[in-house]
Parts: structure tokens; C-alpha cells; sequence
């Protein structure tokens, strides 16, 4: 254990943090198989929050592709699993073709009702019932949910299947029996060996996932997707309105010189203000 | 009512203002509900911070001092709430939505049988119902959402609600605790910490927030300039900390850090969505953009369209004047 390296503030000291989050494992080509690992991907289909919300554009969670992504170097040119694991309605097949397109190896998708409003408690305990037949090395999900930011389905399933995890993982690598997981902490980073099987929770800052080519594609419409339709446990939460958040007051464009739009900042910061 | 259980979460050997923040509403609700109050301190210093808990409230505070939790691992922590939830017996847990709490609050809520609302902007009691609001779709929208449950644990956005003192005679116990590390299946190999701002981003008054338009070291310079006149914790966006100029731990938005200062400089950034999410209840927000079209202006207060190289050593000079 070596706890409390100090880094001190300089810019020195951020590049190091950086050498820290981008040492990656090398891609490995014919490596040993304990560096690689059987992975089950849990992903979400979600509604796409950059176009508005009117459109219904549903993607892929971003922080589920990032996971995906992760497995996917982890296990190159290597013959162990990575599959997938989907809770949604049949719509939501769309999503799992586009995940194996990326080049997972197979997927079950536990079909919902369209209507049925599921909380991360309700979606955690549908994906346990998965786990309770299906076993891997190691589970990840996605940090949070991008539309719900809930962040709790990846840790209610640990807890339920008994495994140890982490959190918010911005790194990933296989060692042996265990996983080496770099995580963003409050205050820095944490780099946490957990022994298989564990549960990690992925952060989209790891990594940029992959655009599926056609081959991909193409190979994912031949696949099989497994199906189950479970019985849909209650949640303990319930949204009862969403509505867009209070505007704020609308503000205003300083436009001139630069010398006059600074004064002029400076001025309402503290007259209009009272910020400083 | 049962009690209301708040956990104060511990940094550099002080409560974080986040969690005083988070008690502050816990006291209005528990005096509305006429339930008591009590606080959990976990840490090797926990006994020293009883004070401070008593302070803003807490009638009875719960201590468990053990090096394990200086650690940052979740499964000790979770154990450590388990036992002191058993002797509250608490209506409602309420903790600081810090990176620490968002990892045990899944595992802990299914440890505990309990109902979860992650990340709420406020929080309150009606009848039977815990009821929260929270920003779901990147905060582009407010959620109202109710749980019913008998255990609800409600995480607590930083800057949601002011922190304010309110003295009271407090029982101090000390609770038993022994962790076993062998059933841990975790050890921590090293942390990195990045003592880069000196400011804790989710207490800073002030935040100078960096973007991919504060393209390089000269740039940098600059913003830690202004950070240092306003006595600012430093931000940034996802792509400028891509860039290796900006450590993790300053990100801004929906991936990174929530933050609600009183004054918040955006300074090449663009202002998407997910960044917005992460500072958009900043109460006075001032953006420098060169282009006069970025989404940014949408959300701020004071916009001025530029070159942040050449408007950054013209604000420096005239905030040390005004600030002097
Ligand atoms: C799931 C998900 C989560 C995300 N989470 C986060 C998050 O937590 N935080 C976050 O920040 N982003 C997040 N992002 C990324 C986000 O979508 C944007 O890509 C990112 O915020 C862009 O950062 P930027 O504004 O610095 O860069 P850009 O979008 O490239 O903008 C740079 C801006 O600088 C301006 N500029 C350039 N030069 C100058 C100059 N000399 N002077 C003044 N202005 C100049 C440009 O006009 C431009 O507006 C997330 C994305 C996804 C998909
Ligand atoms: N419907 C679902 N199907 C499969 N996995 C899910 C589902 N919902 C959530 N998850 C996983 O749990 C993570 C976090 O969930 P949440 O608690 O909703 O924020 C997501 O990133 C996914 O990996």
C-alpha cells in the first residue's frame, strides 16, 4: 500500500496526473489470457439530451459505450467474452444491435413494457436475476445514467450479487486475478486493485468510444439477441412531474473596447451585483 | 417523526461545507417535523469535528473513529453507516452528494432496504412522502420525485442551501466499530491526489473555469492569474483537461463536479449542455467567448465577446486595482 503520494500545485505536477491517467495497458496482440477478462456490459438505452427534448432521439448511454469501449481494449486478440445485458423495451434492440456492432459477443435484452417507469432500484434487481445464471470475471456499467444522473444501478447490483466494485473508473486494466481500477475521487485520483469477480462503474472520461464499421455492422444483424421478459419489481421512487427549470434572467452583452468592457465588468460586478 | 440522520462527510480534517449545507435543511425539516437530529462523523479524527456538528444542530452525534476510513474504500464506509443507522433509527439519511457518497449510496441504500434520491437540488417532508427536487437530462429539466419508503436517503446537491450555525447541547456516542479488512476484496494501491486548487471546488464562492479556448500554458497562466485576484477554486471543461492542461479533478458538468458559486468566469468555453450542467445555478455567471454565437451567452449573466488573451491581462490589471 502506498498511500498519500503528494503532487504538488504546479503545472509540473498536472502532467504527471496526466502521464497517470493516460498510462493505459499497450494494446496487446496474442497476450496472455490473464490479462484479459469474461466482462458483461450492462447498457441503457437513453434519450438523446443534446437534441431537444421533443425529438425522442434515443442513443446508447454515453457512459455504457465508454464501458464497452474499456472491455474492448482490455480483451484484444484475446478469446474471452464481452457480452451484453439490456433492460428496455423491444424499441430498445436498436441499442443492443449498435453495442454489438462495436464488437461485443452476445447480448440478452430483458424486455419491459414501453410504459413501465423503472428506478435504478427496480433495474438493478431485473439485472440481478440475469447474474444469478449468467456469471463473468467482471461486470461494468455505466457511472450514471444520462438522462436519470442517477449513478446508483452499478453499486445496487454489486451489493445484491455480494461482489466487491468501484466507482466513477476513469482507467481500467486486467492483472491477474484482479482488476486495477483508477478512480476519480473528490479531491484526486485512486487507483484501487479489486479481486475478480468485482463490479466496476465506468466514467466516459477513459476513454472515446469507437464508431462501429460496417464489417461490425454488418456482423451484428446476423447475431442472436437473447430475450427474457421478467417480471417488473416495484420501485421505491416515483417521478411525479418534470418540467424545464426556472429561467434565469436573461443577461447582457458588454460590446466595445476592450478597455471600456472590462471597466464596464468590473463595475456592474461590484455595483449591480455586489460580488466583489 | 423519526429522526433525521445526516452523515458529515470529513476533507483535510474538517466537515465540508457541502455537508453543513445539507444539515442546515435537515434541521428546518426535522424542527417542522418535530424530529430530532443527529449526525454520523466517521474518520481516525471524528471526535475533534463533534463540535463543529453540534454547532449547526446536532443533538445526538455518532462517532466512529477508525484509520480504515481515512482509506477512501466504499465498503468500510457502508459498514460504518449500517451501524450507526441501527442505533438512529432514522426516517431520512442525508448526506453531501460528494464523489465519496456517490460511490456507497446504491450499495448502501441495498444494504439498508432503503428508497434513494441521488443529487437533489432541495428536499423536504409532506405527510408520509419524502420529496425531492432533482435536474435530470443534463439539468435541462427538474424532476419532482416522491418515495413513500421507510428508510429514504437523500444526497444533496453542494450549494443547494446556506450553511448556517444553530448551537444546541449535543450527547456525544461513541459507536463500536471493527472491520475486517480480509472480507474487503479491495486494497488501494496508491492515490494520486492533485492539490491543484487550493480553493475546494464545491465550497468556492468564486470559480474561474478554463475551456479548450485557454489553448495553453500562456493561457493557463492567465485564468490561474484571475483565480488567484478573486481567490477562485479553479474549473474547467472536459476538453480542456483532455488536454492535459487541467487536472480531472477540476471538471465542471454532468461527468465532473456541480458547482453554485456566487461568481462563476467561464473563459473559452462553449458552454455545452453537459458543461452548463454542472454550473448552470452559479448565481452571477460571466462568460468570455470569441464567438459571439456560443451557447454560453444563453446562460450568462455578463458576456463579453473576445479574445480571452487579450481580455484576460486587461480584467487581471483592473480586479487587482479593485480588489486592492
Ligand atoms: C456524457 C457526456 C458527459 C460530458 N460531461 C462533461 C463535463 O462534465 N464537463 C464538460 O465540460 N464537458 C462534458 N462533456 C463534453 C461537452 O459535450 C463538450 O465537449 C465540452 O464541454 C467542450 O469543452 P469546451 O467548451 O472547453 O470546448 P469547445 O466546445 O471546443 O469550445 C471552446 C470555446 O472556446 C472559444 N475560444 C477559442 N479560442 C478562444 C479565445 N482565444 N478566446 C476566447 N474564446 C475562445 C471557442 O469560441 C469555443 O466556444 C460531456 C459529454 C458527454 C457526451
Ligand atoms: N435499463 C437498463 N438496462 C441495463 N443497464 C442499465 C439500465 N439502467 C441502468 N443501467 C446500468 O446502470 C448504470 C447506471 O444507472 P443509473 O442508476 O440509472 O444512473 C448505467 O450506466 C447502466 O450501465
Amino acid at each position: 500500500m502506498a498511500l498519500g503520494r503528494f503532487v504538488p500545485f504546479d503545472p509540473a505536477a498536472w502532467s504527471i496526473l496526466k502521464i497517470v491517467l493516460r498510462n493505459r495497458p499497450p494494446i496487446k496482440i496474442g497476450k496472455r489470457a490473464t490479462q484479459s477478462m469474461n466482462f458483461c456490459v450492462c447498457i441503457k438505452q437513453v434519450p438523446d439530451v443534446q437534441a431537444s427534448v421533443q425529438t425522442g432521439r434515443m442513443v446508447l448511454n454515453a457512459y455504457d459505450a465508454s464501458a464497452l469501449e474499456e472491455a474492448l481494449v482490455i480483451n484484444q486478440g484475446s478469446e474471452d467474452r464481452i457480452d451484453l445485458v439490456l433492460v428496455g423495451p423491444s424499441s430498445a434492440s436498436e441499442t443492443i444491435r449498435k453495442a454489438l456492432a462495436m464488437g461485443a459477443s452476445d447480448a440478452t435484452h430483458l424486455v419491459i413494457d414501453e410504459a413501465a417507469a423503472l428506478d435504478s432500484h427496480a433495474v438493478a434487481h431485473l439485472l440481478a436475476g440475469h447474474f444469478k445464471d449468467h456469471t463473468y470475471d467482471v461486470i461494468l456499467t455505466g457511472k450514471q445514467s444520462q438522462d436519470s444522473d442517477a449513478g446508483l444501478a452499478g453499486s445496487m447490483l454489486a451489493e445484491l450479487l455480494g461482489l466487491p466494485y468501484a466507482t466513477n473508473a476513469v482507467g481500467l486494466k486486467a492483472d491477474g486475478d484482479a482488476m486495477v481500477v483508477t478512480r476519480q475521487g473528490d479531491a484526486g485520483q485512486e487507483i484501487i486493485e479489486i479481486s475478480t469477480p468485482c463490479l466496476v462503474t465506468c466514467s466516459n472520461d477513459m476513454n472515446n468510444p469507437r464508431i462501429p464499421a460496417l464489417k461490425g455492422i454488418m456482423a451484428a444483424k446476423r447475431k442472436q439477441i437473447a430475450t427474457d421478459t421478467p417480471e417488473v419489481p416495484g420501485s421505491r421512487t416515483v417521478i411525479t412531474t418534470t418540467a424545464p427549470p426556472p429561467n434565469r434572467e436573461p443577461g447582457i452583452k458588454l460590446e466595445g473596447e476592450p478597455e471600456d468592457v472590462v471597466s464596464e465588468l468590473v463595475r456592474r460586478l461590484s455595483e449591480e451585483a455586489g460580488v466583489i | 417523526m423519526k429522526p433525521i440522520l445526516v452523515f458529515l462527510s470529513v476533507q483535510d480534517g474538517r466537515i465540508k461545507r457541502s455537508s453543513l449545507e445539507a444539515m442546515t435543511r435537515a434541521r428546518e425539516v426535522a424542527s417542522e417535523q418535530g424530529a430530532d437530529l443527529h449526525a454520523a462523523l466517521l474518520g481516525s479524527k471524528s471526535s475533534e469535528l463533534a463540535t463543529e456538528a453540534s454547532n449547526h444542530g446536532a443533538t445526538t452525534i455518532y462517532l466512529l473513529s477508525d484509520p480504515v476510513f481515512d482509506s477512501h474504500l466504499n465498503a468500510p464506509v457502508i459498514a460504518g453507516l449500517e451501524a450507526v443507522i441501527r442505533k438512529s433509527d432514522p426516517r431520512l439519511l442525508v448526506m453531501a452528494s460528494t464523489e465519496a457518497v456517490k460511490d456507497v449510496l446504491g450499495s448502501l441504500s441495498v444494504r439498508l432496504d432503503a428508497a434513494v434520491l441521488p443529487d437533489v437540488a432541495s428536499f423536504d417532508v409532506a405527510g408520509e412522502e419524502v420529496v425531492c427536487q432533482r435536474p435530470v437530462m443534463a439539468a435541462k429539466m427538474l424532476a419532482t420525485t416522491h418515495s413513500s419508503h421507510s428508510l429514504v436517503i437523500v444526497s444533496v446537491r453542494s450549494g443547494s442551501y446556506e450553511a448556517t450555525p444553530s448551537p444546541v447541547d449535543a450527547t456525544v456516542e461513541t459507536v463500536p466499530f471493527v472491520f475486517d479488512a480480509a472480507d474487503l476484496g479491495l486494497t488501494i494501491r496508491e492515490i494520486v491526489s492533485s492539490a491543484g486548487n487550493t480553493v475546494d471546488l464545491s465550497e468556492a464562492r468564486v470559480v474561474v473555469a478554463a475551456g479548450r479556448g485557454v489553448r495553453d500554458e500562456a493561457g493557463r497562466d492567465l485564468v490561474l492569474e484571475l483565480a488567484s485576484i478573486t481567490g477562485a477554486a479553479i474549473g474547467a471543461s472536459r476538453a480542456v483537461v483532455e488536454t492535459g492542461l487541467f487536472p480531472a479533478t477540476a471538471q465542471i458538468g454532468q461527468t465532473g463536479k456541480v458547482v453554485s458559486p456566487d461568481l462563476y468566469f467561464a473563459v473559452g468555453i462553449s458552454g455545452a449542455i453537459q458543461h452548463v450542467a454542472g454550473m448552470a445555478n452559479s448565481r452571477i455567471i460571466v462568460a468570455i467567448n470569441k464567438d459571439a454565437d456560443a451557447p454560453i451567452f444563453d446562460v450568462a449573466t455578463y458576456g463579453i465577446v473576445g479574445d480571452c488573451f487579450n481580455i484576460l491581462p486587461l480584467l487581471n490589471a483592473e480586479l487587482k486595482k479593485a480588489l486592492a
